[in-house]
């Protein structure tokens, strides 16, 4: 290409055929005018949402807030909740997309209302989404927020990297979001199978998109798994020795190491085919020697191993709110580490399952269908000690263990039918059915999904000061159970009936009880999000009531709950030294809480860093480009990127120093405020008198 | 278990430095990491590479493009840049000043821009053959995994040239003392993977 070409087209090939109402306004046909109406309605939430946060933003001068306090900070409290943000916004995209993914095929026996194509983008956007901006941001800021302050540390080891991280996530959900807006998405399912996606069949700006929005996370998400390895290696508190971690940091530890090694296999598998694409290798092509296979191979590679990045941290919450909420040290750790750290290992053993039908042999197929049934043992195993640990507790029934029961009970359905799935010949009959989208919704809806909410409940109060309203927590966590259920075992049955996943249409009429079923449990799982976010507004209006300052809201049992909350911005005014498990419940036990040394010392905290945001923005940038075939927008991106990386290089005194007699006056103030705040007994702990100070209760003794 | 014993492995710095070898351990350790990750980024590469070996549909193949001993002496030319950073490393280590450590430094720069510019050249008598990327899948995995080490190289002197204007600019402090050790660790791991790409495509290609 020459340097005149770069520049003869400033926009490449973006033009007016890309916003969403063009096609109906060329050609309006029924199809057309329906479908342009859902894609400009969709495109238009996006932009009135912006539009939105900018007007708020502005009339209350909170640009300065945002930018100093929020966006470049290094604190990975922060980071967390920005995080989760994202999470989010994505979660309610996503869900919005699956009702009317269900309510097409409600519709379906006489074609429904959508075309295959805005289908097809539906599916793609949507598990997409959920994987890699949902499930991903969630449990990468849920770990952020938890995992230092369980392990007694100030921050992760390398905050401003944090940081980078945050930002490469939020370009590739800014990517994902603006093709809503600008264009169209991929239409070739969330792992983007070539050669459909390749440019001799998918010419268009879609698979681009997909391709560089998951580039850019999967590269945010490798430098988290580094940032969070090293940090549980090397910034644990003095004491804090691995077997005396919280579960819940176990399972950070392996997801970070998952991370570390599966993340590359996605980034090549996605940078090959974004050679295919752009400059015509032969990776994955029909033609001169391609070979799909690869990119199967490359892609489960990373794909299963990202299964076990999903669940580990939901089952590291379930392992800590179970045993809070039942009064009792946690059933088996040791069991659970092993357990976790063998389906870390078993992970990588196991990718071939997700293509048994594409020309293995037979007993290529029956060593990974054994390896894949055995992941249910060590899984087994985790079901048993989390029932232990609630046999003879006295377990509350508070809205993060509802969700845990709901977990327990759908998880183990969801198992089975993986170990059905496990078994190469019956995969060769109901593969690429709707009982496959059955079996890991079954997994990833109670397991990734209850587990990230039953965080969120579990952690808010910490987080911001305040319980979040009961109540309200309990219709939604009763309308996820039971619109899941309803959404998603009559696709088992139509599985079975032989519908085929993806289907946007169909002929057989004793499918539509069972999709209207499908259905109407999509609708109920659109109002469990409603009530959260309806809870989240209740529980802002009412947050005087509900403040627990002292920290301790639900008698916690490890570090995190021997911080004020919200915390302060360097976690712990003086390192803890941890003697065994249950740190903080072992110094509730012996009286010893809430001590205050008799010296503090100065305290080394990195200063705010422009680094998040500016990568965010540059990568943004670059994957636009890319998408469009803007070629100066990328060569400048592409230096501005360099660039940056350069100066960061140069740049010194990046740390700031809070004075020991600052960190002295706040914490002895916060040390005055819980000793006068009364210890609440368990019965108490859903009113407004838990200020946040547990009363030490034996197990088995009357309140 | 004792935590101090625990270093990462390595050339550490050593007592002597105080406080910078204190810095160094979560720094370091954190490269390590970061270099497994990148360990597998290559693997998948030569598993690419291995997978597509006959796949020339027809096109030309290692014995009608590959110029040994044009590659032979880009590995001597590696394999020499891996000791003068070697020397860097004990000059960096033990002193006395920075003279010592820019010498050995820019001894390894010229070394891998060497390796470099002969990668080009190797590269353009290819595609002067007929070997283009997308002429054939065996091609284009070669030109995933070749370049791809070249990409790291390249960066690595960028990385070198970078590190030398900090310490012009603010001498040996912990930050530019933690650059030159990652740098080195970065660069012997190249250096093992040009190995590998040397015994598996050029030495089995031509086999």
């Amino acid at each position: 290409m020459s340097i005149a070409g770069i520049f003869e087209h400033p926009l490449g090939r973006l033009g007016p055929d890309a916003l969403p109402f063009w096609q109906m306004l060329q050609h309006p046909t029924e199809g057309n005018i329906i479908n342009g109406c859902v894609a400009t309605g969709a495109a238009s939430m996006v932009v009135i949402g912006a539009l939105v946060m900018v007007v708020l933003l502005t009339r209350y001068r909170r640009w300065g807030v945002l930018w100093s306090d929020w966006l470049t900070s290094p604190d990975h409290k922060k980071i967390g909740i920005m995080y989760v943000a994202i999470a989010f916004v994505m979660l309610a995209r996503a869900l919005i997309e699956a009702v009317l993914m269900r309510a097409q095929q409600a519709f379906g026996l006489s074609g429904g209302f959508l075309s295959p194509d805005h289908f097809a983008q539906l599916f793609s956007t949507h598990g997409t989404i959920m994987i890699f901006f949902m499930a991903m941001p969630f449990l990468t800021g849920i770990i952020n927020y938890v995992m230092p302050m369980q392990i007694g540390a100030r921050d992760v080891s390398f905050p401003v990297l944090n940081s980078i991280s945050l930002g490469l996530t939020a370009a590739g959900a800014g990517l994902v979001m603006v093709s809503l807006v600008i264009g169209k998405f991929s239409t070739g399912g969330w792992f983007g199978y070539p050669p459909f996606t390749e440019a001799s069949f998918s010419p268009g700006v879609g698979p681009d998109y997909w391709i560089w929005s998951l580039t850019l996370a999967s590269l945010g998400s490798t430098l988290t798994g580094i940032n969070f390895a090293v940090t549980i290696y090397k910034e644990r508190a003095p004491g804090m020795t691995l077997m005396r971690m919280p579960l819940f940091t176990w399972t950070a530890l392996c997801t970070s190491i998952l991370m570390i090694f599966a993340m590359p296999p996605l980034t090549v598998a996605t940078a090959q085919l974004a050679l295919d694409r752009y400059l015509g290798f032969h990776y994955f092509t029909n033609a001169l020697g391609g070979n799909m296979m690869n990119f199967a191979n490359l892609f489960w590679l990373f794909g299963h191993p990202e299964v076990y990045i999903l669940i580990l941290p939901s089952f590291g919450v379930f392992s800590e709110v179970i045993s809070t909420f039942s009064g009792k040290v946690l059933y088996g750790y040791r069991s659970l580490v092993m357990a976790t750290m063998a389906i870390t290992v078993l992970s990588f053993t196991v990718w071939l399952h997700h293509f048994f039908t594409m020309g293995q042999n037979a007993n290529m197929n029956a060593a990974f269908g054994i390896a894949s049934m055995l992941i249910g043992v060590p899984t087994g195993v985790k079901i048993y000690d989390w029932m232990l640990t609630m046999f003879r507790g006295r377990v509350r029934f508070t809205v993060p263990m509802v969700y845990s029961f709901g977990f327990i009970l759908l998880f183990v359905l969801g198992g089975m039918s993986g170990i059905l799935l496990a078994n190469p010949s019956v995969d060769y009959q109901v593969h690429n059915t709707v009982f496959l989208v059955a079996h890991f919704h079954n997994m990833a809806v109670p397991g990734v999904l209850f587990g990230m909410l039953v965080a969120y409940h579990f952690w808010f109060p910490k987080a911001f000061g305040f319980r979040l309203d009961e109540r309200w927590g309990m219709v939604s966590a009763l309308c996820w159970i039971f619109g899941f259920m309803a959404a998603f075992f009559p696709l088992y049955v139509l599985g079975v009936m032989g519908l085929p996943r993806r289907t946007v249409a169909y002929s057989e009429a004793s499918y539509v009880p069972l999709e209207w079923v499908a259905f109407l449990g999509a609708l109920l799982i659109l109002v469990a999000l409603g009530s959260l976010l309806w809870q989240l507004r209740v529980s802002i209006r009412h947050r005087d009531e509900n403040r627990v300052a002292a920290g301790d809201p639900w008698n916690g049992r490890s570090l995190e709950w021997a911080t004020s909350a919200p915390p302060p911005e360097y976690n712990f005014a003086v390192i803890p030294s941890v003697e065994g498990r249950d740190a903080f419940a072992r110094a509730k036990e012996e009286g010893c809480a809430y001590q205050s040394p008799d010296t503090y010392r100065d305290i080394e905290l990195p200063r705010n860093s422009a680094m998040g945001p500016v990568t965010g923005a540059i990568g943004f940038a670059l994957g636009f480009g890319l998408v469009w075939h803007i070629w100066w927008l990328v060569i400048l991106s592409f230096l501005a990127a360099v660039t940056t990386l350069i100066v960061r290089g140069f740049a010194r005194d990046t740390t700031r120093v809070v004075p020991a007699d600052e960190v002295r006056r706040e914490h002895l103030r916060w040390i005055a405020a819980v000793n006068a705040t009364t210890a609440v007994s368990r019965v108490d702990e859903c009113r407004p008198v838990n200020d946040g100070r547990a009363r030490y209760e034996a197990i088995g003794v009357a309140p | 278990m004792n935590r101090e014993a625990v270093r990462h492995p390595g050339l550490n710095l050593g007592a002597a430095h105080g406080r910078d070898d204190e810095a160094a351990e979560r720094v370091m350790f954190g490269f390590w990491v970061f270099l497994m990750s990148d360990a597998i980024l290559f693997g998948m590469v030569f598993a690419t590479y291995v997978t597509s070996v006959h796949a020339t549909a027809g096109g030309p193949g290692p014995h009608q493009l590959y110029d040994i001993t044009s590659v032979f002496v880009e590995t001597l030319l590696l394999l020499a840049s891996s000791f003068t950073f070697g020397m860097a490393s004990l000059a960096l280590k033990y002193g006395p000043g920075k003279g010592r450590l820019a010498g050995w430094m820019i001894a390894t720069l010229a070394l891998g821009i060497g390796f470099l510019a002969l990668e080009v050249h190797d590269f353009t008598a290819m595609f002067a053959a007929g070997g283009v990327p997308s002429r054939s899948g065996f091609l284009s995995a070669f030109f995933d995994l070749v370049p791809l080490h070249g990409l790291h190289v390249a960066a690595g002197c960028v990385w070198l040239v970078c590190l030398l204007g900090q310490i012009a600019r603010y001498g040996l402090d912990t930050q530019a003392k933690l650059g030159v050790m990652r740098l080195a660790l970065f660069w012997h791991f190249l250096d093992i993977i040009w190995i590998m790409i040397f015994s598996v495509v050029y030495l089995a290609g031509l086999a």
